[in-house]
């Protein structure tokens, strides 16, 4: 704390703004579904998905890091908490949708 | 009290790992697990969507209407409930901040503004799930475990224009696959769309029918679900429903906590400690939101 604790409230609604654009972007793209994003395979699915994936990404690091405030701790407990996710969640996301696919073809 | 003197009681040794009270630590221990927990859901989701790829339903399909609105609006709905989470949490930061500042009456405006929040997401899930359980157009089971749909020409039609009834009239409908057989044969702009995306003709559609349909599904359970494969509304029970489980927990924890601010506890305690630690259960809830709103609507 101490840095933020005495500048107003500027960067809350900073975040906020943020977070309302994104999300405003995310589903304006997914009512639209501009032609070339949903028409390019990418990594087995369409380029929006990724697109929605990325935007997703940068939503939920604002949260931790401004909202949840570990932008502002400890370098050794930010890495503690985020590193389990960042190993284990790529992992089980690899070998299901892997598998998924083998399981796509045996159906 | 000092903080120092409160992180050292908490520790008993006068430690203080990662420079964060005992409780803060402990908070983010449970965040992680639950982030786990969440992931697999997420990442069991996937598989089955990448299991069955041609028939899995297609979100905009099925969700898409909004209070008080005719017609079909994909993604609004969602995008409101959206903001509404995001906005609760906007009014837990203040809170927690105001809690540094030790002003304890806005420390109870902004709370109580985020318990106002987290009841309104939970009653438009109630209003999503009513919707969802309801159904919307029905479907037609096949022995293929595949739902097909009722279309007109090339275009998504009803159960219930087919057989010419109003489908939210409020009362409880049933029909047999022989009524939906032979409104087909009378009515024959109508035909049926294939789990596939398939557009069948008319005489194909009841050719099709004769031979696989076992059930006419209206509205969604664990056990059947018009809208397509039934893991799909599993998937949604399941997903949504443990969010909105946390989200509930985390309105009766906040109102618990209010309580205790408005005792005056924190203020002397010294510190608004407390408050900050259900702070960062309440910014997890909206986190896990945000991804479910993408992998669950989105995608």
């Amino acid at each position: 704390m101490g840095e933020t604790e005495n500048q107003g409230h500027w960067w809350i609604w900073k975040v906020f703004w943020i977070l309302l654009i994104v999300t405003t972007v995310e589903v304006v793209l997914g009512i639209i579904k501009p032609s070339f994003l949903v028409d390019t395979i990418f990594l087995g699915t369409k380029l929006l998905n990724h697109v929605f994936i990325v935007l997703t990404i940068v939503k939920a690091a604002y949260i931790v890091n401004v909202f949840m405030h570990l932008g502002f701790e400890r370098k050794s407990l930010k890495w503690t908490i985020v590193l389990p996710a960042f190993i284990l969640v790529p992992y089980l996301l690899f070998i299901l949708l892997t598998e998924a696919g083998y399981a796509y073809l045996m159906h | 009290m000092s903080e120092k003197e409160d992180y050292g009681k908490a520790w008993e040794g006068n430690d203080k790992p990662y420079a964060a009270s005992y409780g803060k630590l402990m908070m983010w221990f449970f965040l992680i697990t639950d982030t786990l927990t969440f992931s697999a859901f997420l990442a069991a989701y996937g598989f089955s969507r990448f299991k069955y790829p041609d028939i899995w339903p297609n979100p905009e399909d099925v969700f898409t209407h909004f209070p008080f609105l005719h017609g079909d609006h994909p993604l609004l709905f969602v995008a409101l409930m959206t903001f509404i989470l995001i906005m609760s949490s906007v009014t837990m930061v203040l809170a927690v901040n105001y809690g540094h500042k030790m002003e304890k009456n806005k420390v109870i405006l902004w709370l109580s503004l985020t318990i106002v929040g987290g009841c309104m997401f939970l009653g438009s899930q109630a209003w999503e799930w009513g919707h969802f359980i309801h159904g919307d157009k029905g479907g037609i089971d096949t022995k293929t475990e595949y739902v097909v749909h009722v279309a007109e020409g090339e275009e998504l039609s009803s159960v219930y224009s087919l057989m010419g009834v109003d489908g939210h009239d409020g009362s409880h409908h049933h029909f047999t696959t022989e009524e939906i057989i032979s409104s087909l044969e009378n009515q024959t702009q109508y035909n049926i769309r294939k789990a596939d995306r398939e557009y069948l003709s008319n005489e194909e559609s009841i050719t099709y029918l004769k031979k696989h349909a076992t059930k006419v599904l209206l509205g969604a359970n664990l056990e059947d679900n018009e809208y397509g494969h039934r893991l799909f509304a599993d998937y949604f029970f399941f997903i949504t429903g443990f969010h909105g489980f946390h989200v509930f927990s985390g309105v009766i924890i906040l109102i618990i906590i209010l309580i205790n601010v408005i005792y005056g506890t924190y203020e002397k305690r010294g510190h608004y400690e407390m408050v900050e630690k259900v702070g960062l259960y309440w910014h997890f809830v909206d986190l896990v939101w945000v991804f479910v709103f993408t992998f669950f609507y989105l995608v």
